[in-house]
C-alpha cells in the first residue's frame, strides 16, 4: 500500500485535481482510500455524487467522543469503488482544526481503515500552518507528496513552504516529494517556470494539467471528468497523471528554497520586477508627485 | 572570615556543579545580605534555568488558587482538562464559614473537564451550558469566575463573549480570567492577571452588584484587609485585632470573603495588605481610582504585631491609636507567657526558608520573638520589590536565594546545617530524611492560624513540637554515617 498527499496553496485545486486523478487510477485497478482532512469535508464529494459526507469528527461530537464512533458509519463507497472518509472539523474561527485531523487519522488507523488498498490519497487544506496539518506526512502516514501548484506567485510561494515541512518530516520520517503537479492557470511560460521551480526544490514537474471548461462542467454535476466525459482531452490528461503516479520512481528529499531565490526566479520570468526596477519606478513616482 | 565572605564561598561552591551557562544564570539569583545594601543583590523574576528542579506553579494556580479561589459564595470554574482543577481542589487550606453546597462552594471542584471534541470543536457552548447548569443547581451562588487552562488559550476560545452573555442573563458577575498556564514565569503573574479582572470585570459594576447592608452608612473607620487568605484561619485573628482597635472592616478579599465584600471595597478608607506580592496591583488601582490609600502590615510575632498596629493606628485619629495600644498591652502577658514558655526550648536555634508570596520575609521577626535566627531565605516567584522589603528584615550575612533548585536548597542545608527548615511540602521529605526538622509554611502543615496574637501562640507550639521532637535525635543523615 502507498499512501500519497495532496498538498497546495487553497483555491488551487487540489480537491478536483486529486479526485478526477484517483477516478482514473481507481479506472486502472488500483484501490483506493481518499481521506480528506480539510473541516469543509470536500474532499470526495465528486467521487460521491454528494455535497458533503458525515465526518468523523462531526459524528464524533454526535455521539460524544471518537471512542463511539463506527468505522461503517463514516466511511462510503464512491465512484469506481474508491473508500471515502472526512475527517471534517469544527466551523470557522473555533477550536483546533489541527487537532481534529490528528484525532481522525488514529481513528482510521485504529478501526482498521487501512486494510486491503493500494492507495491511500490524503488532501489537506492550504498551507501547512501547524502540525495537526503535517499530520498526514509523519512518520508511517502518506509517503509521497504531491504538491498542485499554477503560474501564480503565491502558489509558488506556498509550494516552496510546503517543501519546507516535507523536508523536515524527511529527515525524521520517511517522506519524500513525488512532485509538482501544475494545474494550469494559462500564465505566461506557466511550464518552464514551474519546471524551473521544480528544479530548484530537486523534484519534477510531473504533469502540465492545462485548463479545461469541462471540469468545471463536471463539477457542477459533482462528478469527476474521467466519469462525466470520458473521452474527453481531460479526462485523458487525468489518466496520464494518474498512470506517472502509479509508475512514479522519482521521491526526493526536497531542497526548499530561500524567500530572496524564489523572488529571483520570479523575476526571471518577468513576474516580479527586479529590485532596480521597483525602486527606479519607485523614483520616478516621487519626480510626478515632487512637480505636482 | 566574616559571615558574609563565608557565604558567598558557599555559593561559589555550591555553583560549581553547574555547567557554564547554567552557573552564570543562577549565580545571579543567589546572593548574601550585606551590610548597607539596600536589597538581597539577587536577580528575581526570571524564567526558571531548565533541568533544576524549580518548586513554581503557574499563572492558573495564581489565580485560581491564591486570588479568586477563596471568594468563597462564588463558583470558580477550572476551564479546560480535569487535572488542572482536580489537583488544585481545596489544596490551600483557605477556611471559610458558610454551608458548602448551598450558599458555599469553597471545597467543591468545578471543571469544564475538556474532551477531545472540546479541543477540536471549540470548547464555548460547553462552557455557556456549565454555567446554566450551574445556575439552576447552585441558585445562591454569587457569580462565576472562569479560570482557563493552557489549551483554551491554544484554540483561542472566545471565553470573554460567553461570560458577557451569561453575566446578562444570570444578572451575577461571570469574570473571564485568561490565566493559560503558560503565561510568565511563574504563578505571580497569575495574580496580576485576576488582580486586572477585578479591575476590568468588577469594580467597574461595583455599584450595580453591591448589596448594601441595612442601614449601612460608611464611616472614618472603613477598611479593608486585602490578601489575607484565611489559611488555617490566618485572616479571623487579623480581623479581630482590626476591630478591637476600632477599625470597621468592610472586605476581606479574598480569605473566607464573599464577592459582595469584593465590591464593598472601594467604599473604605484605607486597604490594609497582607500578602503584597499576589493583591499590590488591585491596591494601587484602587488609589488611582478612588483614592483609597493602602499599608502593608505584618501579624507575624508580637514584635511585629505591636508595630503593625501603632502603624495602622497612626493613619487614624487618637481613639484609634489610644485602642491599639491598649489591645497591644491587654495581651502583654499573654505574649510573655508564650515567650517564657518557649524561648528557652529555642533561643539560637537556627532556620532556612523558602516560601512564597510574603512569608520569606514576613516570618522572619516571629521567629526572632523566640530567640531564632533566620540564615537563609527566598521567594518562590518573589519580584525586584519582594527582596527590596526583605532587606529590612534580615540581619547581615543571611543567604539569599531566588527560585531557589532543589540542588542548590540541599547543598545550602547540608552545609549550613539549620535547625529547622521551613518550606513547602515538595521539600518536606527531602529535609527530613536529611533528619532536619521541618514545617510546610504554605499550609502551616495543617495547622495555623499563624497570624495575630492567637496565631502566635499556635506558631510558638508548632516550632518546638517540630524541633524538640525526640525523634531527630534517632535518625543519623546519610552522610554524617
Amino acid at each position: 500500500m502507498r499512501q500519497i498527499a495532496f498538498y497546495g496553496k487553497g483555491g488551487i485545486g487540489k480537491s478536483t485535481t486529486s479526485q478526477n486523478t484517483l477516478a482514473s487510477m481507481a479506472e486502472q485497478g488500483q484501490r483506493i482510500m481518499i481521506v480528506g482532512c480539510d473541516p469543509k469535508a470536500d474532499s470526495t464529494r465528486l467521487m460521491l455524487h454528494s455535497k458533503a459526507q458525515t465526518s468523523v469528527l462531526q459524528l464524533a461530537a454526535e455521539l460524544g467522543a471518537v471512542e463511539d464512533v463506527e468505522l461503517d458509519q463514516v466511511l462510503q463507497e464512491g465512484y469506481r469503488g474508491v473508500k471515502c472518509v472526512e475527517s471534517g472539523g469544527p466551523e470557522p474561527g473555533v477550536g483546533c482544526a489541527g487537532r481534529g485531523i490528528i484525532t481522525a487519522i488514529n481513528f482510521l488507523e485504529e478501526e482498521g481503515a487501512y486494510e486491503d488498498l493500494d492507495f491511500v490519497s490524503y488532501d489537506v487544506l492550504g498551507d501547512v500552518v501547524c502540525g495537526g496539518f503535517a499530520m498526514p506526512i509523519r512518520e508511517g502516514k502518506a509517503q509521497e507528496i504531491y504538491i498542485v501548484v499554477s503560474g501564480e506567485m503565491m502558489a509558488m510561494y506556498a509550494a516552496n513552504n510546503i517543501a519546507r515541512g516535507v523536508l523536515k518530516y524527511a529527515q525524521s520520517g520517511g517522506v519524500r516529494l513525488g512532485g509538482l503537479i501544475c494545474n494550469s492557470r494559462n500564465t505566461d511560460r506557466e511550464v518552464e517556470l514551474i519546471e524551473a521551480l521544480a528544479n530548484k526544490l530537486n523534484t519534477q514537474m510531473i504533469h502540465f494539467v492545462p485548463r479545461d471548461n469541462v471540469v468545471q462542467h463536471a463539477e457542477l454535476r459533482r462528478m469527476t471528468v474521467n466519469e462525466y466525459a470520458p473521452d474527453s482531452k481531460q479526462a485523458d490528461e487525468y489518466a496520464q497523471l494518474a498512470d506517472k503516479i502509479i509508475n512514479n520512481k522519482k521521491l526526493t528529499v526536497p531542497t526548499p528554497i530561500t524567500m530572496d531565490e524564489l523572488e529571483e526566479l520570479m523575476v526571471d520570468f518577468g513576474i516580479l520586477d527586479s529590485d532596480e526596477k521597483y525602486q527606479e519606478a519607485l523614483a520616478a513616482e516621487e519626480k510626478v508627485v515632487a512637480v505636482v | 572570615m566574616t559571615t558574609v565572605e563565608d557565604r558567598k564561598d558557599l555559593i561559589s561552591e555550591v555553583l560549581e556543579a553547574y555547567p557554564a551557562k547554567g552557573k552564570k544564570r543562577r549565580s545571579k539569583h543567589l546572593g548574601v545580605k550585606e551590610e548597607a545594601a539596600s536589597d538581597c543583590g539577587v536577580k528575581s523574576n526570571k524564567k526558571s534555568v531548565p533541568g533544576v528542579m524549580t518548586t513554581r506553579g503557574c499563572a492558573y494556580a495564581g489565580a485560581k488558587g491564591v486570588v479568586w479561589g477563596p471568594v468563597k459564595d462564588m463558583i470558580h470554574l477550572s476551564h479546560g482538562p480535569v487535572g488542572c482543577g482536580y489537583y488544585s481542589w481545596s489544596g490551600r487550606r483557605n477556611y471559610y464559614v458558610g454551608t458548602t453546597g448551598v450558599d458555599t462552594f469553597g471545597t467543591m471542584q468545578f471543571t469544564s473537564d475538556f474532551q477531545e471534541r472540546d479541543i477540536v470543536f471549540g470548547g464555548d457552548k460547553k462552557l455557556a451550558k456549565i454555567i446554566d447548569e450551574l445556575e439552576t443547581l447552585f441558585p445562591l451562588s454569587q457569580g462565576t469566575t472562569i479560570e482557563s487552562e493552557c489549551p483554551v488559550g491554544l484554540i483561542g476560545d472566545d471565553i470573554e463573549a460567553v461570560a458577557k452573555l451569561k453575566a446578562k442573563e444570570t444578572g451575577k458577575p461571570v469574570v473571564p480570567v485568561r490565566c493559560e498556564g503558560f503565561r510568565g514565569v511563574s504563578q505571580s503573574l497569575g495574580h496580576h492577571i485576576a488582580n486586572d479582572t477585578v479591575r476590568d470585570w468588577v469594580l467597574p459594576k461595583a455599584d450595580d452588584y453591591r448589596k448594601l447592608p441595612e442601614g449601612f452608612e460608611p464611616g472614618p473607620y472603613d477598611v479593608n484587609i486585602v490578601g489575607d487568605y484565611n489559611i488555617g484561619g490566618d485572616a479571623w485573628p487579623s480581623r479581630k485585632l482590626m476591630e478591637d482597635m476600632g477599625l470597621r472592616v468592610l472586605s476581606q478579599f479574598s480569605g473566607d470573603g464573599s464577592f459582595n465584600e469584593v465590591v464593598m471595597a472601594p467604599l473604605s478608607k484605607l486597604n490594609l495588605i497582607h500578602c503584597y506580592r499576589s493583591m499590590n496591583y488591585i491596591c494601587r488601582f484602587m488609589e488611582e481610582k478612588y483614592g483609597i490609600g493602602w499599608l502593608e502590615y505584618n501579624f507575624f510575632g508580637p514584635s511585629e504585631i505591636a508595630k503593625s498596629l501603632r502603624k495602622i493606628a497612626a493613619q487614624f485619629d487618637e481613639t484609634i491609636q489610644a485602642k491599639a495600644e491598649e489591645v497591644i498591652a491587654a495581651n502583654q502577658a499573654r505574649m510573655d507567657s508564650i515567650i517564657a514558655k518557649y524561648r528557652p526550648r529555642l533561643e539560637g536555634k537556627t532556620v532556612m526558608m523558602m516560601v512564597g508570596g510574603l512569608r520569606p520575609r514576613h516570618v522572619i521577626p516571629a521567629f526572632r520573638d523566640l530567640g531564632m535566627k533566620v540564615i537563609g531565605t527566598g521567594y518562590e516567584f518573589g519580584h525586584a520589590d519582594d527582596y527590596k522589603r526583605t532587606a529590612d528584615y534580615v540581619d547581615n550575612g543571611t543567604l539569599i536565594y531566588d527560585d531557589v533548585s532543589g540542588y542548590e536548597f540541599e547543598e545550602f542545608a547540608k552545609q549550613l546545617n539549620p535547625d529547622l527548615i521551613a518550606a513547602g511540602i515538595k521539600e518536606k521529605y527531602v529535609f527530613q530524611k536529611m533528619a532536619l526538622p521541618f514545617r510546610q509554611m504554605h499550609s502551616w502543615d495543617y495547622s495555623g492560624p499563624y497570624h495575630g496574637y492567637e496565631g502566635f501562640e499556635v506558631f510558638a507550639r508548632d516550632m518546638d513540637l517540630a524541633i524538640n521532637n525526640p525523634t531527630w535525635s534517632l535518625i543519623k543523615a546519610p552522610w554524617t554515617e
